[in-house]
Order: C-alpha cells, then structure tokens, then sequence
C-alpha cells in the first residue's frame, strides 16, 4: 500500500511538472492569447464532433406520401373490408420497412426463396407497373440479365419479402411502363451491383423525361393508340405523321365527360394518410 | 375488326401467334445452351411437335418434343412468356435446354438465367440441367 502510495505522488508530481513545461512552453509559443492567458486560464474548448454523412445510406422520405394501394377502387364492395385490410397492412409496415417509391424508380428486392442457394433472392430491376390495391398490391421490376429480359411480379405484403430497397427514386412520364418490352433493351437494362443514388428526403421527386426508342413493329400492344395515352416514347421515329393522324380516330374524348367515372380521392386520401400516420407512430 | 385489320396495313403485316401463352404443339421457342445442334443458324426456328403433359400445355419443368434442323429432339422447358404465380420470374422469350432421351442435357452451359422454382418441380430429376446454369433468377 505504502509503496503505491509513493508511487501516486511521484506519478503526480511528474504530471504537475509536465503541465508546467507544457504551459510555459505555450506562453513562449503563443503571443496573441498572452493576455488573456494572463487574466484567467484558458477555458477548455472541446473540438467540434465530425459529422460523417453516409451518401450511400438512403434516408427515409420526409414528404407527405400515400402508398397508393391504401386508396379503396371505385366500387360498392364494403368499406369495413379495406378498413380492416389496412390495419393489417400497417401491422405489416411496423415490420417491414416499405418505402416511397413510383413507377420507373429502381429497386432492389431481397426475398426468401426455399429453392435458391443461402435462401435468399436479390433481384434488381426497374419498377414499370404498381396494381391491386388493399393486401395484394403488387409491382413489377424489371431488368436484363445475359441478353433475356425478366420479369418478377411482387406482392408488396407477401411475406416472403425480406427487404425492399430504393436504389434510384425518379419519376417517369406514364404511370405504366410495360411499353419497356418492346423498348431498346438499354431502357430497362440495371447493374444489379448497382450502390444506391442519394436522394433528398424532402421537396419534389425527380422527374426523368427521357423518351425511349421502340424496337420496330409488332410491338404486344399498339402504344401509339389514345387510350394508353404514352408520352414516353419516341413516335416520330417510327411511325409517319400520316400514321400518327389516323391513330387519333380511335381516341374517345367523350369519355373524360362521363359522371360516373369521376372519383376524387384527394378528401379520401387524407383521411386514410392522417390514420396511417397516426396508427404508425403508435 | 377486320376494318382495323385493314386500316393498319400501311405498318408491317405479319402474323403473330398469340400473345404470353404457354407453350403447346408449333409453339416457337428459342433454345439457350451452347449446344452445336440449337446454335447453328437454320431457316426454320424450332417448334414443339408434343408437349409430354396430361393437358397439351407446357410450363417451366415439362419435357416437349422439338422438330429442330429436320430432327425430333426432346428438351426440357426453363422459362416461359406466361406469367405465372406472383414472385416467379416471367422471360421475355420461351426457353428451353435440349436434352437427350436419359435426361442428360446436351450442350455444357447454359447462357440465360434460370428459375429457381425448376428445383422444386417434381417429375423428372434435373439436376444435370441446374448444375450446368450460369445464373440463377
């Protein structure tokens, strides 16, 4: 005991006689804080804390956004039925994070799969069409691997799914982009080692206006038709203004007079987003 | 319909099979190993002369008999235009894997991925087929 308390107080004495070294040391160094370090002691200012941003880790939207399968169809079906739909939907959500994301983004999406190699499926891939709505929506991604397109249609509530990443959030032109099968390849080619594109978390999504090139006819559906109403794709290359007259014959402007069809969901909207919301941070 | 017909013949006229079905008797398909007999050009593309299932449809795991370059041939079916249960994978092309009569595929390597349900499909042992896969979907 003895011997260790001899050795604490030569411990600090050598301490003391190093701080004294240190701060003579400092007056001989420093002439600007020699008055103030003549005053009082120079207070101890902690340095700032680096604040690191990791570009690559994609932040959780901020903006008001409504999944669009929580709006009910225009139908007579009860709506006790969606009601109860969504809460199990947001049960879901608790578990699994399911973010923002629009037709045209690029996902990545891991899932369980009992019949591939480590169980687990990573597929990326463009999302070119969002259906369904309640507990069976669904989107399709799709991509070009080894020259042969793919396609994989996913339920957004399967559980099967693992992990629904947003790798590039952009919007598109149309609402639909099945046209991308009769596409140049290159529009829905995506580097499945592709590392995630930063993106605000607030303010508007991007907007991509590209225009695609279309492989030439027969295509599966004629695009060109006024009730697909498609401006993402390049028509004048390949059809002649002739053509692009006569196709408008088939258009049926009445139709956006019709009554019956009318549905405005923004009340309805933020209705269901204000529960969610709340049911969420529950 | 037969106005519509006419009305666009000024685009190209050609005859199209119909659209994203399965595979039955002359349905054209594109084969996707390296093997020498599927890879030559031929002026004819090969077609399923017999779907070896109850129902004369084929989906991905049915064995079909092909008449390729002037020979029958049996080949084993690894993706489909159709779509089929929601989380598999739909091709943009009907593929098959030429086989021989005991199973064993003919060509060493196949170019396009394949799906990983073909693992669970009973009614034939496939894996000569699998193991021979660049990738899987």
């Amino acid at each position: 005991m003895a011997a260790c308390a001899k050795g604490l107080d030569k411990c600090i004495i050598l301490l003391r006689s190093c701080r004294n070294v240190q701060f003579q040391s400092e007056r001989f160094l420093s002439t600007s804080m020699w008055r103030q370090a003549d005053s009082e002691p120079p207070k101890f200012v902690p340095p700032s804390k680096p604040v690191i941003i990791d570009k690559t880790q994609t932040l959780a939207s901020l903006r008001k956004f409504l999944s669009p399968e929580f709006i009910p169809p225009q139908e007579r079906t009860s709506p006790l039925k969606f009601s109860i739909e969504r809460k199990d939907m947001i049960r879901r959500r608790k578990v699994l994070n399911i973010p923002e994301f629009y037709v045209g983004s690029i996902l990545a999406v891991t899932m369980a799969d009992p019949n591939a190699s480590g169980k687990i499926n990573r597929f990326v891939g463009i999302c070119i069409q969002r259906s369904g709505k309640g507990l069976g929506a669904t989107f399709v991604l799709r991509n070009i691997i080894n020259n042969q397109g793919v396609e994989i249609c996913y339920e957004l509530y399967s559980p099967r799914i693992q992990k629904i990443e947003v790798l590039k959030l952009e919007k598109r032109l149309d609402e639909n982009l099945m046209y991308l099968r009769d596409a140049l390849p290159e529009y829905s080619t995506v580097d499945p080692e592709m590392k995630p594109v930063p993106f605000s978390p607030t303010g508007e999504v991007p907007f991509n206006k590209m225009k695609v090139r279309m492989r030439p006819k027969p295509w599966s559906k004629r695009w060109e038709r006024p009730k697909f109403n498609i401006q993402g794709i390049r028509f004048d290359l390949c059809m002649t203004p002739k053509q692009m007259e006569f196709v408008q014959k088939f258009a049926q402007p009445w139709l956006e007079y019709d009554m019956l069809k009318e549905y405005d969901t923004s009340k309805l909207e933020e209705k269901i987003l204000t529960e969610v919301q709340q049911e969420i941070s529950k | 319909m037969e106005r519509d017909r006419r009305s666009t013949q000024d685009s190209i006229s050609i005859s199209v099979s119909a659209v994203a079905a399965a595979i039955q008797k002359m349905s054209r398909v594109r084969v996707v190993d390296n093997s020498s007999l599927g890879n030559t050009p031929y002026h004819r593309p090969p077609r399923v002369i017999h779907v070896y299932t109850k129902n004369g449809v084929g989906k991905v795991g049915d064995k079909v008999l092909l008449a390729i370059k002037g020979q029958k041939k049996k080949a084993l079916i690894v993706g489909n235009k159709m779509p089929g249960d929601r989380m598999n994978p739909r091709f943009d092309s009907n593929n098959v894997v030429l086989i021989e009569e005991n199973g064993n595929p003919t060509g060493t390597r196949i170019k396009v991925p394949i799906p990983t349900h073909l693992r669970q499909l009973e009614g034939g042992d496939y894996s000569k087929v699998l193991a021979i896969a660049s990738s899987f979907v």
